[in-house]
């Protein structure tokens, strides 16, 4: 067992082990905390696959800002505990039966469909530095980057409209 | 070298983690957090396969960071839905949301 090995299989057990937190968990301020867990174990796989600005991006943006916004909303709108709502009976076990099934397909797919990839070779230094990434972006991918910012502007404005309070006006 | 199916699993095992989520939690917010993993369940598909099939080109790198930004859009268009929805119900549970029902 290489080292890199060993660090897959411990940080696989966290990744899974944090999501499962973030499901079982009943306050949804735990829950936004496993999250963070999860996404930061995510961010040590980027590095792991030799994607070290894919990682800074996955912690900063998601770790840091879209958690923040998480755990933001949920402190705002008090909507730690859920008061004890009527239930669907049927949806947990429909819902437990087509998570088991995706994975189950999922698996038998992976171990039918991908034995002939060959091996990878370590990448040479600078590879996939956020210098190259910019650079790529900003000259062959420069239409959807831009098409991506236009998005994020839709979105900002979308959220602005949806949450201003539209009864305290004049 | 870690094969590549180890990696696909994992994120298999993610996403179906989070479509759980979705599919059963009760909190909108909740379920948002389902969608956020499944998003990133992806995103590792996507590195993955992009360092084990296709390392020559960093083009993988450019779609997970326009995924980061689709993600980063969708979790702001829709925690704002969840403010407005509160302000109008008073209620984040997403089963108590059922102003379509007839």
């Amino acid at each position: 067992m290489t080292p890199d090995v060993i660090l897959f299989l411990i940080l696989a057990v966290v990744a899974i082990a944090s999501a499962l937190g973030m499901l079982l968990s009943k306050n949804a301020v735990y829950s936004a905390l496993y999250l963070i867990l999860n996404l930061a174990t995510i961010a040590v796989f980027y590095l792991l696959l030799g994607a070290p600005f894919i990682a800074m991006v996955q912690v900063t943006v998601y770790a840091g800002a879209i958690m923040v916004l998480f755990l933001f909303v949920i402190m705002l709108l008090g909507a730690e505990q859920l008061r004890r709502a009527r239930t669907l009976g049927w949806q947990q076990p429909v819902a437990v039966v087509l998570a088991v099934v995706l994975v189950a397909e999922a698996t038998y797919i992976i171990f039918t469909k991908t034995s002939s990839l060959p091996d990878i070779e370590a990448a040479e230094a600078g590879f996939g530095s956020p210098q190259a990434i910019g650079e790529l972006l900003f000259n062959q991918y420069l239409l959807p980057f831009e098409i991506t910012s236009v998005l994020l502007l839709v979105a900002m404005i979308g959220a602005i409209v949806m949450t201003r309070d539209g009864k305290k006006k004049e | 070298m870690i094969p590549l199916s180890w990696y696909l699993i994992l994120a298999a095992g993610l996403f179906s983690v989070g479509l759980y989520g979705v599919l059963s939690r009760k909190n909108a917010v909740g379920i948002l957090m389902g969608i956020e993993l499944m998003l990133n369940a992806a995103n590792i598909n996507l590195v993955a396969f992009w360092r084990y099939v296709d390392s020559d080109s960093i083009a993988g790198q450019a779609f997970a960071i326009i995924v980061f930004a689709v993600a980063a859009a969708e979790v702001a268009v829709g925690l704002a839905l969840v403010i407005s929805v509160y302000r109008l119900r008073k209620t984040v549970a997403a089963d108590e949301i059922d102003m379509l029902k007839w």
